[in-house]
Formats: C-alpha cells, sequence, structure tokens
C-alpha cells in the first residue's frame, strides 16, 4: 500500500492547456451529455433538444476557438495532454474547417421537411422487410441517437488531426470510425442497401485499422516511441534496421488511405456512398476526408519528412492510381451518389499530391495548399449532396442519372446550383475548387512534381466529362415522363446547400483570406 | 480613358443581367439585347480612338489586386491586335442579333436566356483579349467555354449534346494544360524575383531567358491550348461539329472570334515568352499550319453540309494565320493579324449568308439546293460576294492579308508558302463549286422545292416557289459587312497602322532581325 501511494506521488500530473482544447472538450462534453439526455428524456423531446444541443456545442466550439487563435499564443503551437495533442496552426484551421463543415451535415442530418421524420429509421432494429419495418417507414419519428454519434464522430476526427503520437491517433481514429459505421447503416429506406454498406465499412475499415495498429507496432519497435518528433528524430540517421521502419510506414500510411478513400483503398467508398443515408455521405465525404488527410500531413510532414525520398515514390504512385480510377470508374457510373463517390477518389488523388509536395530543403508548401483544397471541397461536397437529398420519387431518392434528365426545365434553380457544384468539383475557374487545384498544382510544381501535375491535369479533364455528362442530361434533355419530383427544402437544407454553395463561389472569387489563414504555420515537431 | 475599357467589359455584363429577366417577353428581350450590343460597338469605336499606335506596347491598362498570395491581378489592357479583335467582336455581336431576330429557338426556349448568354460570351471574350495577367487570361479562356457550352447545347441542332461536351472537353484539356504551363512560368518568377507574379510584362522578362529545355516544355504547355482553340490540324476536330450543331448566330460566334483566341494567344504569349522555343519549334508548327490548309481546303470541297463546309474553310485559313505567325517577319505578322480580322467579317459574312439560305431551305445540306438565284437574286449576289472575300478575291479585304502573308513568309520560309499557296487555289474551287451547287441552274432541290410546296410534297422543278428574296432585315444585317469588305479591300490603311507597331514589338520580343523592311502600308 505504501508503494503503491510513493509510486502514485511520483506520478505528475500533466499540464493541461485548456484554452488550447477547448473546442475539443466541447465538442467531446456534449457528445457525453447527448447521450444521456438520450437516456433520459421521453422520445418526443428529445430531436428538438439533440439538435440545440448539438448545434451550440459546435457553434461554442468555434467561438472558443476563435478566442484562442486570436490571443495570445505561442507562435509554432503547443503540445498538451503530455504531448499527445499538438494545437497549432494547421489543427486549428483544421479544427475550424471539421467544425464548420459538422455543423452543416448537422443541419442536413436534422432536416425532417425532405423526408417526412428526417433520413433515418425511427427503429434501427427493426428487420428489414417486416411489417413492422413497413409501418416505421411511415412513423415520423427518427433514431436521434445519430446526433451523439455525429458528434462522437467529429471529436474523433478533431483528436484525430491534432494527435501528436500515433497512439492517440489509433484511439482517435477508432472513435471517429465506430460511430460512421452505425450512422451508415441507419437509412430509412433501402435499409437493406443502408445496412451492407455499413457492414462492408465496418469490415473493411476493421482491416484497415488492424494495418494501423500493426505499423504503429513496428514504428514502436524502430523508434522506441510512438511520439511522432520521436520518429523522426530516430529516422534522422541511425543503424536502426530500416525494415522495421519501412514496413511500419508502409502498413501505417495503408490505414491512412484507406480513411481517406485514395485509390486503390477506395473500393467500400462507391458502395458506402450509394447505401448511406444521403446526410450521412455528405458528412463522411466532407468532414471524413479532412480528418483523414489532416493525419496524413502531419505524419508525413512531421514523421517520415526526412526519408521522403524513400517513401515519395510509393506515393506518387498512389496518386496516379487514384486519380486514374476515380476519373475512369467514374465515367461508367449511372448513380449520382456512385458518380460522387468516384469523384471523391479522383480528388483524394489530387489531395494526395498536395500531401507528398515536400521540398528538399523541408518545406512543405503542399500543406496550406492541401488544407484549402479540404477546405473548399467539404462545402462543396455537402451542398452537393444536400441537392442530391431532394430529387425524389415514391420510394425516396432518385439517385439514378437518368431520372436527373430534364430537371432544369422543372426545377431550374436546383439544376443551375447543381451545376455551379459539378463545375467545382471538375475545378472550373471562378469556383474554390479551382482555387483549390491551383494552389496544390502549384505547390506540387514547387516541390519538382511536374509530371504528377500533368498527369492530374489530364485526369481533371477526363473526370470533367462526368460531371458535364450530368450537366447535358439536367438542361439539354427532355425530361422524363415519371421523373422525380423536386422537393423544395426546408429551412435547415436550404442553409446547408446555401451555406456550401456561398462558400464554394466566395472562395472562388476572393480566396485571399482563408490562403492566409492556411499558411500561417507549420506543423510543431 | 481607361473607362472605355472598363465599361466595354462592364455594359455586355449588365445587359444579360437585363435581358435574363426578361425571359417572358421576346420581343423586349430582343430589342434591349440589341440596344447594349449596340452601345458596346459605339464604345469599340471610342476605344479605337482613345489608342495610341506609336504609344506603350500595353495601353489603357488598369488593374486591381486579386489574389495578392499569388501576385495575381485583374489587369486589363490592350494592345494593336486585342484592339482589333475587341473591335470585331463589338461589331459582329449586333450583326448577331439582327441575322437570329425571327429564328425559332428549340421548344421551351426563350430568346431573353439565349440573348443573356450571347452577352454574357462577349464580355468575356472581351476581357480575354484585354486581359494582361496570365491568370486571369487562364481563367477566362476556361470561364469562355461555359457560355458557349450552353449555347450549343441549349439552342443547338440533333446532336448538339454530343457538340457541346466535345466541344468543352477539348478546350478545357488544352486549358488545364496551359495552366500547367503557366504556373511553371509563376514558380520560375517566383524563384527569380523572390516573389511570385503572374503580370505578363514582368512574366515574359522572365520566362525569355530560361533554358531551351524549360522554354519547350513550357512552350508546349501554352502550344496546345491554343492549337486547340484555333484550331490546327490535328486538334481540330470538335470545330466541325460545333460549328454544324450551333445555331448559326453561334456558329459566327465559335468561328468567327473564339477562335482567334488561340492565335491571338500565340501572338501575345508563346512568341514573346518563349522566343527560344517559337524558333525551335517553328517548323514543326508550320508543318501543322501548311497541313491545315491544305487539309482543310479539301474537306471543304468535300462537305455536303453547308455548316461543316464552313468550319473546314475555317480550318484551312488558320493554317494561313498560323504560317504567317511562325514565319518571323513584320509583313507575315501584320498579314496574320490582319487575317484574323478580315476572316472574321468575310466568314462571318459568309456564315451569315450562309445561315439566310438555311433559314429559307430549312435544310443545311447542300444537295437540297438549286438554282437559288432565280428566286433570291439578292442573296445569291450577298453569296458570291462572301464567298470571294472568302476566296481572297483581290478588292476585298482578305486579298490583302492573305497576300501579306505569303509574302511575308516567303523570303523566310520558301517551301511552306509554296505549299500553302495551293490553298489558294483550292479556296477558288470550293467556293465557286459551292456557289454553283446552291445558285446556278434549273430550281432543284428538296429544300427549296417542298418548302415553296409544302411539307411532304412530290418535287415539281416548274411549280413557283414561295421562297422570298432578302428582307429589309437582313440587308440591314449584311449592308454594314458589304461596306467594311469593300472598303478595306482598298483601303487597308487604318487597321494596318494600328497592327504594324505591335507586330514589331512581338517579332523584337522573340529578337528576330526582319529580311524584309516593312514597307509603309503594304
Amino acid at each position: 500500500m505504501n508503494l503503491l501511494v510513493a509510486q502514485a506521488q511520483q506520478i505528475e500530473a500533466p499540464e493541461i492547456d485548456y484554452g488550447a482544447i477547448a473546442p475539443l472538450l466541447i465538442v467531446l462534453g456534449a457528445a457525453c451529455i447527448s447521450v444521456l439526455l438520450e437516456a433520459l428524456l421521453p422520445k418526443h423531446q428529445r430531436w428538438a433538444v439533440q439538435l440545440v444541443l448539438t448545434l451550440v456545442a459546435l457553434v461554442g466550439a468555434v467561438g472558443s476557438l476563435i478566442l484562442y487563435a486570436t490571443s495570445e499564443r505561442p507562435e509554432q503551437g503547443v503540445a498538451t495532454l503530455a504531448g499527445a495533442i499538438a494545437v497549432d496552426s494547421p489543427s486549428l484551421f483544421l479544427w475550424a474547417t471539421l467544425l464548420v463543415l459538422g455543423f452543416g451535415s448537422v443541419l442536413l442530418i436534422a432536416d425532417r421537411s425532405v423526408e417526412p421524420g428526417g433520413a433515418f429509421v425511427a427503429q434501427a432494429a427493426i428487420r428489414p422487410g417486416t411489417v413492422q419495418d413497413r409501418a416505421q417507414a411511415t412513423k415520423t419519428g427518427m433514431q436521434t441517437e445519430v446526433f451523439p454519434l455525429t458528434l462522437f464522430a467529429l471529436g474523433g476526427m478533431m483528436t484525430f488531426v491534432a494527435a501528436n503520437d500515433l497512439l492517440t491517433m489509433f484511439i482517435a481514429l477508432e472513435v471517429l470510425s465506430l460511430p460512421l459505421y452505425l450512422l451508415c447503416g441507419l437509412a430509412r429506406r433501402r435499409r437493406l442497401l443502408s445496412q451492407e454498406a455499413a457492414v462492408k465499412y465496418f469490415l473493411l475499415g476493421a482491416f484497415a485499422s488492424a494495418f494501423f495498429l500493426y505499423g504503429v507496432a513496428l514504428l514502436y519497435g524502430y523508434a522506441g516511441s510512438v511520439k511522432l518528433s520521436a520518429i523522426a528524430t530516430a529516422a534522422g540517421g541511425t543503424d536502426r534496421s530500416d525494415t522495421l521502419l519501412f514496413a511500419g510506414f508502409g502498413l501505417l500510411v495503408v490505414g491512412l488511405l484507406f480513411k481517406a478513400a485514395v485509390g486503390p483503398f477506395h473500393a467500400w467508398t462507391p458502395d458506402v456512398y450509394q447505401g448511406a443515408p444521403t446526410p450521412v455521405t455528405a458528412f463522411m465525404a466532407a468532414c471524413t476526408k479532412v480528418a483523414a488527410f489532416g493525419g496524413i500531413l502531419r505524419v508525413l510532414t512531421v514523421a517520415f519528412e526526412n526519408t521522403q525520398w524513400e517513401w515519395r515514390g510509393v506515393l506518387y504512385g498512389v496518386a496516379v492510381v487514384s486519380m486514374v480510377i476515380g476519373a475512369i470508374l467514374g465515367l461508367t457510373q449511372t448513380d449520382v451518389k456512385r458518380m460522387i463517390a468516384y469523384s471523391s477518389v479522383a480528388h483524394a488523388g489530387f489531395l494526395l499530391i498536395g500531401s507528398i509536395a515536400l521540398t528538399p530543403e523541408g518545406d512543405a508548401p503542399g500543406v496550406s495548399a492541401t488544407m484549402f483544397y479540404l477546405l473548399a471541397y467539404g462545402f462543396t461536397t455537402i451542398a452537393a449532396f444536400g441537392i442530391v437529398s431532394l430529387v425524389r420519387n415514391s420510394d425516396g431518392e432518385a439517385t439514378h442519372l437518368s431520372q436527373w434528365a430534364g430537371l432544369a426545365k422543372r426545377s431550374p434553380i436546383v439544376a443551375a446550383t447543381f451545376t455551379f457544384l459539378l463545375l467545382a468539383l471538375a475545378g472550373i475557374p471562378l469556383t474554390s475548387g479551382f482555387i483549390g487545384k491551383f494552389v496544390v498544382f502549384s505547390a506540387a510544381i514547387d516541390a519538382g512534381l511536374t509530371p504528377l501535375v500533368v498527369i492530374a491535369l489530364v485526369a481533371s479533364a477526363v473526370a470533367a466529362f462526368f460531371y458535364l455528362r450530368v450537366i447535358v442530361l439536367m438542361y439539354f434533355s427532355d425530361p422524363a415522363p415519371d421523373g422525380p419530383t423536386v422537393t423544395v427544402p426546408g429551412a435547415f437544407t436550404t442553409i446547408a446547400i446555401t451555406l456550401g454553395a456561398v462558400v464554394t463561389l466566395v472562395l472562388g472569387l476572393w480566396p485571399t483570406f482563408v490562403l492566409d489563414w492556411a499558411g500561417t504555420g507549420s506543423f510543431l515537431s | 480613358m481607361t473607362w472605355v475599357l472598363i465599361a466595354l467589359l462592364v455594359v455586355p455584363l449588365v445587359g444579360a443581367l437585363v435581358v435574363a429577366f426578361l425571359r417572358k417577353d421576346d420581343k423586349k428581350a430582343k430589342l434591349v439585347a440589341l440596344a447594349f450590343s449596340l452601345v458596346e460597338l459605339v464604345l469599340a469605336v471610342l476605344l479605337w480612338t482613345a489608342y495610341d499606335p506609336g504609344g506603350d506596347r500595353i495601353q489603357l491598362a488598369t488593374g486591381v489586386d486579386w489574389i495578392p498570395a499569388f501576385g495575381v491581378r485583374l489587369q486589363f489592357g490592350i494592345d494593336g491586335i486585342a484592339l482589333v479583335m475587341i473591335a470585331v467582336i463589338a461589331l459582329l455581336i449586333p450583326l448577331v442579333i439582327g441575322a437570329g431576330w425571327t429564328e425559332k429557338l428549340p421548344a421551351g426556349r426563350s430568346q431573353g436566356g439565349y440573348l443573356s448568354l450571347i452577352l454574357i460570351q462577349e464580355a468575356v471574350t472581351v476581357a480575354v483579349f484585354a486581359a494582361t495577367d496570365v491568370f486571369l487570361f487562364y481563367v477566362l479562356f476556361e470561364v469562355m467555354l461555359i457560355p458557349m457550352y450552353f449555347l450549343i447545347g441549349g439552342y443547338g441542332g440533333a446532336r448538339r449534346q454530343y457538340a457541346a461536351v466535345k466541344f468543352f472537353l477539348y478546350s478545357f484539356l488544352g486549358g488545364l494544360i496551359m495552366l500547367a504551363s503557366a504556373i511553371g512560368a509563376y514558380a520560375m518568377a517566383s524563384d527569380e524575383l523572390g516573389k511570385g507574379t503572374f503580370d505578363w510584362a514582368t512574366l515574359v522578362t522572365v520566362v525569355r531567358d530560361a533554358d531551351s529545355t524549360t522554354q519547350t516544355w513550357l512552350f508546349l504547355g501554352f502550344f496546345l491550348a491554343f492549337a486547340i482553340k484555333a484550331p490546327l490540324v490535328p486538334f481540330h476536330t470538335w470545330l466541325p461539329d460545333a460549328a454544324a450543331e450551333a445555331p448559326i448566330g453561334v456558329t459566327v460566334i465559335v468561328v468567327g472570334i473564339l477562335d482567334k483566341v488561340g492565335t491571338f494567344g500565340m501572338l501575345r504569349y508563346l512568341l514573346p515568352m518563349f522566343p527560344e522555343a517559337s524558333k525551335n519549334l517553328a517548323p514543326f508548327v508550320l508543318v501543322l499550319a501548311v497541313a491545315g490548309v491544305l487539309y482543310g481546303s479539301l474537306l471543304a470541297t468535300g462537305q455536303r453540309d453547308m455548316k461543316r463546309f464552313l468550319a473546314y474553310v475555317s480550318i484551312a485559313h488558320f493554317g494561313f494565320i498560323a504560317l504567317g505567325i511562325f514565319s518571323f517577319t513584320s509583313q507575315a505578322g501584320v498579314g496574320s493579324v490582319s487575317y484574323m480580322l478580315n476572316h472574321s467579317i468575310s466568314t462571318g459574312m459568309l456564315i451569315l449568308v450562309v445561315g439566310m439560305v438555311i433559314a429559307r431551305g430549312g435544310s443545311s445540306l447542300i444537295a437540297d439546293y438549286g438554282g437559288m438565284s432565280k428566286v433570291a437574286p439578292l442573296l445569291a449576289g450577298m453569296l458570291l460576294l462572301a464567298g470571294l472575300t472568302t476566296l481572297s478575291l483581290p478588292g476585298t479585304n482578305s486579298f490583302v492579308s492573305e497576300f501579306l502573308v505569303l509574302i511575308g513568309s516567303f523570303p523566310t520560309q520558301p517551301v511552306f508558302t509554296i505549299i500553302a499557296t495551293v490553298g489558294m487555289v483550292l479556296a477558288a474551287l470550293y467556293v465557286l463549286w459551292l456557289y454553283q451547287r446552291i445558285m446556278t441552274g434549273p430550281l432543284r432541290g428538296d429544300a427549296l422545292v417542298a418548302a415553296a410546296a409544302g411539307p411532304g410534297a412530290v418535287g415539281d422543278p416548274e411549280k413557283k416557289t414561295t421562297i422570298g428574296d432578302l428582307t429589309k432585315r437582313e440587308i440591314a444585317v449584311l449592308a454594314p459587312l458589304v461596306v467594311i469588305v469593300l472598303a478595306l479591300g482598298f483601303y487597308p490603311q487604318p487597321v494596318l497602322d494600328v497592327i504594324t507597331p505591335t507586330v514589331g514589338a512581338t517579332l523584337t520580343e522573340v529578337g528576330v532581325t526582319d529580311p524584309v523592311t516593312v514597307q509603309e502600308g503594304k
């Protein structure tokens, strides 16, 4: 007993910079409260209370983030919680991105005007296809657990991009993944497809997590520490086993690339994007992308910057494969959600270009470029999925492309907005998509990746075809007689779509503010 | 006077906005659009008077910062070449609106939407020629595609979707490759100056001293974009489809105006920025140019569709323009630039006249017509005049430019010039043969006979047709063109005066010494 007390006295509680991690604490705290509310509140009150709590938590988190970012803080950032979390400029930028994109996604998730009762099932436990299931399809309630799940996922994502050691990163990865697996399976319509998506995502995700963890173990064997900076120090000229380093790196990166939906680790993307409820797809497409690439950026620039010549060729190839798969398979898709999924694979390739744009001198011009791209892409995607959720027929969303024919005649505003978003995804000037591509490609050319940029440009041109095809369908084809109707969205979806479209336009015209902000500082190493 | 340039950019946009709100009332939309395009024309005339041929390289420069992080500015200004191109756009747009006055649009489409897109196209195209920031130029180069995509896709013929997407993808790909080169040039500038910039004049001074490998790669990026746009064989295949499927007014814009961005880009960007590569790769470009002359001429001869015929004629003409640009003599350069202007006017006129023929017969197949001069003698006369200026008959505007290109190119590129001359002979063949088939002989052809007797009627050559001659509106559209064709044919001096100093400056930037002294005028 005495011995134990003596030991306990030796353990020093780590310094915690509460101001720095306040946004994270607010989101995770709200998630916990949300779970309690779910248990304590009567069913009919939950939706409203949960929604208010979630939105207030997100706004509060953004507020505390702004407070901290504008206060006197160390320029290179701080490592807190015994060095587990690094709050530096990129962390703050990515946190803000995640919170704002999360806000947009929550609006889509909360919407009950498009689909009576919301896009989520009333009772997930009822078996699909049974009498009870048909009965619940017409009920207006929904599983309000989606709100705490979303908050936990968001908290995990925020931890993931700020994690300063690989073990924290792994925990964060699981915290962000598990709620997402569940969320995928909660669609109100086409439940089997939704559950299939959830199982697929879970199984493949579990594999990826295992890869990641195995990579962490090998790297620990190599460096004797899971800290990113310790790995960097260890890799800087020692006689340790390179096998451990590169095997560990490879496995780690496979786990990260899986989460980021980079080809050839993209196989889950189209199925999951298609099967998941559309608001969740929007959340995954926007926020998971940000989190995964935030993690990739940090790992590559902090831990593996000085071994870049060994791995750059591999990721170079992965980027090419991802762009080619995304652009070419996207051509053959007939479903809007699958098409955007392949487009996201192509975009992941572009983002990877930015992530590996490190110069020999150790500069990382790609970091700020990639972060800008993530922000721009996230907003465009949320708005795009918001619109996908509006085009419906009697059995839910009409996602088959042929059903979109002649949409411009019936709903010119929806068609025009979607066209604008597609042009942004294609990277046409005066949209944020173009500025994003431009900054990423400039950074890559700076870092001597010109051939890769040329391949990326060709891939962009190929991908432009399938975006154009949708525009052709909407504008130049005659509407099908039994075509879908476009639901007039309620306030939540309208706000989410407007937010996405306006940001896409504003960042296309005046990107300076965000560019400056993204470029303010580098990762804490 | 910089306000004129700004007004030129803003007026069509305002017009487009106003017209877009008049989608319910076709007549009002047409009047308002015409009014705005005429204001634009007046502004263009003012711009011409404000330009001083002996003055700075870039005049009326004006701009504001756009994205300071990359040194990107919204920077506009004109040189002689840009001035001429802006003037011809401002001239053609009112004529296009006038010519399409009674044209029926596809079901469910309003004149308001159509004319609004035309005016946006006008604004963006003027801006492309006026941009003096490379980034801005690229942005406008791509944005230019969007209204045109909707014009072809929304208002065109049976295969309009295919044509619109093909047009867009070709140009978009070219533009993206150009973007890579532009970023490359930008990266060089930031290395050299310590601060990145896209300012054209600054980039020219930095990039032109690059080693020849770098120059070659950057050159090829820009060249591909311009060769697709111009279009040079073998990057031309989008043009016949786009020209054939677009409504006739849009064909005028595609063939008469948009294409010029390609050759303009060669003069403004390729030659000054990459003088070394331009000279090294000139033989390669000249092969494409001369191939274009022959290929375009031969295919024009063989076309059965009048609109595709027009596209191939243009491809042949662009061969001549590229030949003049890459011969590096001031005569040939001046010839090429005046060819750009005259091609817009002559081919624009030819397309408008052909459009009037098609409006009467309802078919664009040559075989559906015959002996039309019997019922529409004035129209026949206009087709002949437009044809003759297209084949560069002395006394018409095109003769001056084609002649300057050929005599200017001969001293440096005799072989290519001699081969290209064959194109002149072929031009006479395809133009006169077209005229002969449509206008001369006995009245015949499904379009004419059926149109006269009503749909489904069995052709009866003896039956009197109701197809009429030119209306007052059509005469009003063609009259200005006739005047300009003849005026510039006999007295091209005003145009040459404006062009010559800019071409001279461009050649100085390339660093060639002129083998022939430029005689004043011809």
